[in-house]
């Protein structure tokens, strides 16, 4: 034995594997085990699905009561047909996780406040805010709740046992990509993280309010009440509610809120403090979506026709999978979400239904006061009462776990304290009330959705809905249609809840929830249609207040309707065309106003080029549209120019008015009090003035990008979809496609349908339906991104919705799995 | 024909004990550690076949993988590794890294012997 070498060469080798054995830091991220993830047998390469892929085979789970076939079509959509309910669970939550798994436990642990456990220590900011936010103990509270309904409890079980029954199955090298990279291991799936993701889905729907009650706040009192009210106002001219004007004469409220005396002084108007806090992650403002129902009588062939798409996020892999599951008691396609059981949106064999969010504010800051910064005990109603602490132990990859106590209050969890601060002047405890973290019931409602089989089924199936605020649109195959504003919804005094509340008594506190039979509804009304596109509800004869107008956008409710109301004949066809329809009736509206107020003679010759373009454009956001590039650019230099001097100020972050408060004053008003730039005292600067200085300012920005050949609308939205851990090489880039949003195509960059569904209601169901991914989850797998290309192009998947007897000699079915009891 | 020899065990002892999925990817380093021990060769000879017979066997299981799958993966991790979206480099880094690993074992192999 030759000592020395053979010394230097184990250590070598040792070293080497060392190495290659460990997660090395680059940046802010750190490497994959390099040597663990390029091992052929172990690594990466073994999620490298071959493209001849059979996804046929026998499984044999424990505990299922008969035998359950899958079958698989083209584009990997599984057809699941059992004898009972909660076979038909099980193996929905086998297939979500054998197609879905690394985005399902994700998702849970974003919801759960558990990303610095695989993340490392960056991600704690984001941690603290979800369980400080209470997403936790609401998804406890739903659970809770839940486990006293013997059917829920048992089809979240069933679904359980399948996600858990495919993770007993999977080898160490089968595990998701994603796991190899951050390098770590599925864990057992529970019914907890079933609804800590709907919880997530609450957050994401409603969540706004977790920044926008505090910056409105701020704003109010930067501003003082009669500018704010003004910039914010609480009426917007160009309303179309989702229950048109005067189709329902609204029975008399059961509830009626009354403001507190004293609203003048505190509330409403300026007081010394602001608060300024910046949530980590807030739900995007055009969470929105449309949907909507025509009836027969404006339909080709007599039978109703519902339209949905819900507008989210574009992320890969998606929120969505499809799936059709055929049971005794119910048949039902439609959209799923990876992580919990039924459909979400779809249709069965008598109705279909589609949701869109009602934008109502449910969620609200209480400032308390505590005795001392022990938070024991806080003054309420004249006396001392005492808080809980709650214990959230949050582990970090690497470092020690960080516990963080969470003070209870009967208001609700305090978010904000001396430890968990927001940059104020002096401490603040803000705790939060809000309706998702009341134990709701929301599952049950899709549900029976799943199984409803008319009207009245639909009614009772979404009553019980609570948290987030949904439009619910229906059409049968009995010809019905309607819509439905439901959720559990706060009876508010007006401006009740659109600031941060003082919470010392119940002066303040929610007076009542509005009765669920008091919620808008409209059916089969006389124009023939019924529509939503998170507009408000109703007009002002509606006994409630709906909450601040900042929360529901205008132009594309205007634009569906104004389309809806001369159609006739329809046909599904004319409904993808309208789904995808590029218009934009906002900027319809706008570009007068603009062009009035250009005075030509003091434009440059590139300057004039750009107006005579805008002058020219046919307010169509297609991909090659530069007139649309060429108005969003001097619209939101006109914004910057109009309020950039009245906030310059604001030391806390603010609001932006609406796009519609400044094109509703434009349009009112020749002088606009705003339109003054405040850091010029020799001048008052006039419309003219201000559109003027935001031409020249597009310009610059236009001609930059015109040398660089990219005024092209479509190039400048740029529009992605970007992969959950936003690795550039695992998502869609710069993808082909036009819309914006106040277009009915609501996409803009990173945002927009993510799900797009008609179903015509003939005998024989007729169903399109897309969304921008794959039905796999897997980056490794030509099914990851198929259908992003005809998502973008606007094109249709015709959706198969097949008896079992036709499912096995359909030629479209590829792949046969069956589920057995062994 | 000893080299040969080396190369071909060295890549079926290191396939054979990679089916064992849950034991470290590296196990392969006691399997070539022992072939070179077993079939004695001079260090420098030992490396290379010790070498080899990962590049190989690493290589080739690659691209069996990456052909198979049109390249979908390859092309996806060579972007985030960063190597240009290549998956001929990417192949290339597999075997390299197994076949280095590999070799240096094969070293200590070979120099745990007399002469």
């Amino acid at each position: 034995m030759r000592i020395i070498p053979f010394l230097i060469s184990t250590v070598a080798t040792a070293g080497l594997v060392f190495v290659l054995n460990t997660s090395l830091p680059i940046g802010s991220s750190k490497t994959p085990r390099l040597g663990y993830f390029l091992s052929p047998q172990q690594g990466f390469w073994q999620n490298a699905e071959a493209s001849n892929t059979s996804f046929s085979g026998d499984v044999k789970l424990e505990g299922l009561k008969g035998k359950v076939d899958v079958f698989m079509d083209e584009r990997l959509v599984p057809h699941i047909y059992a004898q009972t309910d909660l076979d038909a669970y099980y193996v929905q939550g086998y297939i979500h996780a054998k197609f879905r798994l690394w985005q399902m436990e994700f998702q849970t642990y974003v919801a759960a406040g558990r990303l610095s456990e695989i993340a490392g220590p960056e991600r704690l900011n984001i941690d603290l805010f979800f369980r400080r936010l209470g997403m936790v103990y609401g998804a406890e509270q739903t659970m809770q709740r839940m486990e006293k309904d013997r059917e829920m409890q048992a089809t979240v079980d069933a679904y359980t046992e399948g996600v858990n029954a495919y993770i007993k199955s999977l080898k160490p090298e089968q595990i998701p990509l994603e796991y190899k990279l951050m390098d770590y291991k599925p864990e057992a799936w529970t019914p907890l993280k079933t609804y800590l993701f709907l919880m997530y889905m609450s957050y994401d729907l409603t969540g706004s309010g977790a920044k926008q009650d505090l910056k409105m706040s701020n704003a109010k009192n930067y501003l003082g009440f009669e500018a704010f009210d003004q910039l914010f106002p609480n009426v917007q001219d160009s309303l179309d509610p989702i229950i048109p004007t005067k189709a329902i004469a609204f029975a008399k409220p059961s509830i009626i809120p009354i403001a507190p005396k004293d609203i003048d002084s505190p509330y409403l108007n300026k007081s010394s403090y602001s608060i300024s806090a910046e949530s980590p992650i807030t739900p995007n403002r055009n969470n929105g979506s449309n949907n909507w129902a025509v009836s027969g009588s404006k339909t080709a062939s007599g039978r109703p026709i519902l339209c949905n798409d819900p507008h989210l996020g574009l992320n890969l892999p998606s929120l969505w999978y499809e799936v059709q599951i055929n049971t005794p008691t119910h048949n039902t396609y439609g959209a799923s979400f990876p992580g919990s059981p039924a459909v979400i949106i779809g249709f069965n064999d008598s109705i279909a239904w589609g949701v869109t969010n009602a934008g109502r504010d449910v969620l609200d800051y209480y400032e308390v006061q505590f005795k001392d910064t022990s938070m024991q005990e806080y003054w309420y109603n004249g006396e001392w009462h005492n808080a809980s602490l709650r214990l959230e132990t949050i582990k970090v990859k690497g470092k020690p776990d960080v516990n963080e106590y969470i003070a209870m209050t009967e208001i609700g969890p305090v978010m904000y304290d001396h430890h968990y601060k927001s940059d104020s002047s002096h401490p603040k405890y803000l705790a939060v009330k809000w309706t998702a973290n009341k134990a709701g019931t929301g599952l049950k409602t899709f549900y029976k959705l799943n199984r409803a089989k008319n009207f009245n089924d639909y009614q009772t199936a979404i009553a019980d809905w609570s948290c987030p605020g949904q439009n619910f649109a229906f059409a049968s195959k009995s010809g019905d249609i309607a819509i439905k504003q439901q959720g559990s919804f706060v009876a508010r005094w007006k401006r009740q809840g659109d600031f941060i509340m003082p919470g010392i008594d119940s002066t303040y506190q929610w007076q009542g929830m509005i009765p669920e039979s008091e919620n808008p509804m409209i059916k089969n009304p006389s124009r023939g249609w019924v529509s939503s596109a998170n507009q408000k509800a109703t007009d002002s004869s509606y006994p409630y207040y709906l909450g601040m107008s900042h929360n529901f956008p205008v132009y594309r409710g205007v634009m569906i309707n104004k389309r809806l109301s001369v159609m006739n004949g329809i046909t599904p066809m004319d409904m993808q065309y309208l789904q995808n329809e590029n218009y934009d009736v906002f900027a319809e509206m706008a570009r007068p106003v603009l062009l009035k107020n250009i005075d030509v003679s003091k434009l440059t010759t590139t300057e004039k080029k750009y107006v005579d373009i805008l002058r020219e454009w046919n307010f169509r956001n297609e991909v090659t549209s530069q007139g649309a590039t060429v108005f969003n650019a001097i619209w939101d230099s006109l914004e910057l120019v109009v309020w950039k001097d009245d906030f310059q100020n604001a030391k806390s972050p603010m609001p932006w008015p609406d796009g519609s408060t400044l094109l509703d004053n434009l349009l009112k008003n020749n002088n606009y009090r705003f339109a003054d730039n405040l850091n010029t005292t020799d001048k008052v600067e006039t419309i003219q003035d201000d559109v003027l200085e935001a031409i020249k300012k597009a310009s610059v920005n236009l001609e930059q990008l015109e040398k660089n050949k990219k005024l092209d609308w479509g190039i400048v939205k740029d529009t992605k979809v970007s992969h959950l851990l936003q690795l550039p090489a695992l998502s869609r880039l710069h993808l082909p496609i036009g819309g914006g949003k106040n277009c009915v195509n609501a996409t803009t960059s990173a945002h927009g349908p993510s799900w797009r569904m008609i179903v015509h209601m003939t005998d024989e169901t007729e169903a399109y339906g897309v969304y921008p991914g794959g039905q796999s989850g897997n980056p490794g797998s030509k099914f990851y991104d198929n259908f992003i290309d005809s998502w973008a192009a606007g094109k249709y998947f015709k959706l198969l919705f097949l008896s079992k007897e036709n499912a096995t000699k359909n030629e479209k079915i590829k792949w046969h799995m069956t589920f057995t009891n062994g | 024909m000893k080299f040969i020899t080396a190369v071909f065990l060295t890549a079926f002892l290191a396939f054979s004990i990679g089916l064992f999925t849950s034991l470290p990817w590296w196990s392969f380093v006691i399997t070539s550690f022992l072939v070179a021990l077993g079939v004695h060769q001079k260090v420098g000879k030992a490396f290379l076949s010790g070498f080899a017979g990962l590049f190989l066997l690493w290589s080739i299981l690659a691209i069996f993988k990456d052909m198979a799958n049109d390249h979908i993966l390859a092309i996806k991790v060579a972007k985030i590794l960063p190597l240009g979206g290549s998956y001929w480099a990417l192949i290339l880094v597999t075997g390299l890294i197994g076949g280095l690993v590999s070799g240096l074992a094969a070293i200590s192999g070979s120099t745990a012997r007399k002469k």
